[in-house]
């Protein structure tokens, strides 16, 4: 085994179009677990870690532009406003231990169905910036997911940073599992209220061979709000209305049996997670419009 | 290859250091310093907890050459290093050697009561609390717990579960371990 220390983003490039086969490592959270298992014996190991571009954030107008390496803990100390979906996915990773290492750059790199930070991206709406000495590019975050812990990089690619859209609503991070701390998801439920453009997002994970979107059930509760008046009402959202948008989103996630839940344990989690970040979102959505508006 | 690295103020090196080898092995190891515990190697226990550029980590996940020009605190130094915080000024003469590092039970402790030893606050309360039964989880709980009282100086009960919450312990049902931090906080309040 070679270990690579690139000092630089280009010089990591370089060695990644140099060596395809190279294992980038950032936090290590994912790829020390299967070194020390055994699992992987890399030709070659790209250490990440000294290039100090990755760990940087940049708030803009409108996107969080996030270093592929910032660590969990900073995105939850620093970003909560900006992508409070994310921040509270980020603090039901793991462990603080974890999280002061891991990031989403590695939690894209394994695409893992369960990784917590796709739900919240999925629902926040983000693109992935990835580079080669080919050249850069944007992949949508809805066409990062490729398969079962398969991601659209080229084998030359590296991800450089993920530029988020700033919350314009509120944001909610639903996790199941046994505990509270370091708990690998059972299922995993994100969602996001955007007011902007009257429409709300979601993001599935842990139900299905990739991290999804429930499409169907976004149409059906875009059209139902908008009929309804609802977000300028700011009524409370009627109960036959939650109902059908938790059954579309049961509905989207296509899971299995395995050893943390059986498949249809977590179509029927993925339902009550969905009602209940509805509510949770859209209770705050009428609060912030009665206090913003002085309306009662 | 060849690795260099701060250890406990120290600066130190590691040779014939395989490539996908962890920080954990390197210090237990090659530096001869099992302070830091190896339970599970996959980060869900955190009894290898080590500071690396004053963050709180699980070495086992560090792979050995990330370590390169960085700081290493572990449980050997934490002595030394809540001295130097107490201290809040470097004499020069700061940091644990690897001799006193390995050597450090044997400086006539009485292992019941941490008469004699040099021990850090934490390190003091955890036994004066019997905080530790079996210690297998203690020194990763200790990096832990030190680290969240410098930051935090008087921590809620909901702060150190937090704190802790990536540090397993099979023995002690957790509540002496809850004890002693909030013990160890209460004497850090008063000046100890
Ligand atoms: C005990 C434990 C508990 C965990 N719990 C959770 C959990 O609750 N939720 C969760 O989502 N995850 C969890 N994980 C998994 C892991 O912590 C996350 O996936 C984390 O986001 C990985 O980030 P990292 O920087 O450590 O990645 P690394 O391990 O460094 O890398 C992960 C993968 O991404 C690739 N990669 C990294 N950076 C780049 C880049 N810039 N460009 C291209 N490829 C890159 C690597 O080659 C590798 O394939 C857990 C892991 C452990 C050990
Ligand atoms: S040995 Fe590192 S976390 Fe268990
Ligand atoms: S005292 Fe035995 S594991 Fe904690």
């Amino acid at each position: 085994m070679d270990f690579l220390r690139p000092a630089s983003w280009e010089e990591a490039l370089a060695a990644k179009a140099e060596h395809p086969t190279a294992v980038p490592i950032a936090g290590g959270t994912d790829v020390m677990v299967e070194i020390n298992f055994d699992h992987r014996r890399p030709e070659y190991l790209m250490d990440l870690t000294r290039i100090g571009d990755l760990y940087e954030w940049e708030v803009g107008q409108d996107t969080v532009r996030l270093g592929a390496s910032v660590p969990y803990a900073s995105i939850m100390e620093h970003l909560r406003t900006e992508l409070p979906g994310l921040a509270l996915a980020s603090h039901t990773v793991a462990s603080p231990q974890i999280r002061n290492r891991g990031g989403v750059g590695g939690n894209l790199g394994t695409a893992s169905p369960a990784g917590d930070a796709h739900p919240a991206l999925l629902a926040a709406g983000a693109e992935v910036e990835v580079e080669s000495v080919r050249g850069s590019r944007r992949i949508p975050v809805d066409d990062f997911y490729t398969g079962v812990k398969r991601n659209a990089l080229a084998p030359d690619e590296l991800i450089r940073a993920v530029h988020i859209d700033k919350a314009d609503g509120p944001q909610q991070y639903s996790k199941v599992g046994t505990r509270n701390a370091m708990v690998i998801a059972v299922c995993a439920f994100g969602l996001a209220l955007h007011p902007v453009t009257r429409t709300v997002r979601t993001g599935v994970g842990s139900a299905a061979p990739t991290p999804v979107r429930a499409e169907a059930a976004e149409d059906f509760l875009n059209a139902a709000l908008e009929e309804g008046g609802f977000w300028d009402n700011g009524k409370t959202i009627t109960p036959s209305v939650a109902k059908q948008f938790a059954d579309l989103c049961a509905a989207a996630c296509n899971p299995i049996d395995d050893v943390r839940g059986t498949a249809s344990y977590r179509r029927h989690a993925v339902g009550v997670m969905a009602r209940r970040t509805l509510t949770w979102t859209w209770e705050s959505y009428r609060g912030a419009r009665r206090t913003t508006e002085g309306a009662a | 290859m060849r690795v260099h690295f701060t250890v406990n103020g120290r600066p130190q090196q590691a040779d014939d250091v395989w490539e996908g080898e962890s920080l954990l092995y390197v210090l237990r190891e090659r530096l001869g310093l099992p302070g830091s515990k190896n339970a599970c190697e996959q980060g869900e226990c955190g009894s290898c907890t080590v500071r690396l550029d004053g963050v709180p980590v699980c070495s086992c996940l560090v792979a050995a050459g990330q370590a390169e020009g960085r700081e290493v605190v572990t449980v050997e130094g934490l002595a030394d290093h809540a001295r130097q915080r107490a201290r809040a000024t470097g004499d020069g003469s700061s940091g644990t050697s690897l001799d006193e590092a390995k050597g450090w039970q044997a400086h006539g402790a009485d292992s019941r009561t941490g008469e004699g030893a040099e021990l850090s606050p934490v390190q003091q309360a955890f036994i004066d609390a019997g905080a530790v039964q079996c210690g297998f989880c203690t020194p990763g709980l200790l990096v832990a717990a030190d680290e969240m009282l410098e930051r935090n100086p008087s921590p809620s009960d909901a702060d150190i579960r937090e704190a802790l919450s990536g540090n397993l312990c099979r023995c002690t049902g957790y509540e002496k371990i809850m004890d002693a931090v909030r013990l160890a906080a209460a004497r850090q309040s008063e000046g100890v």
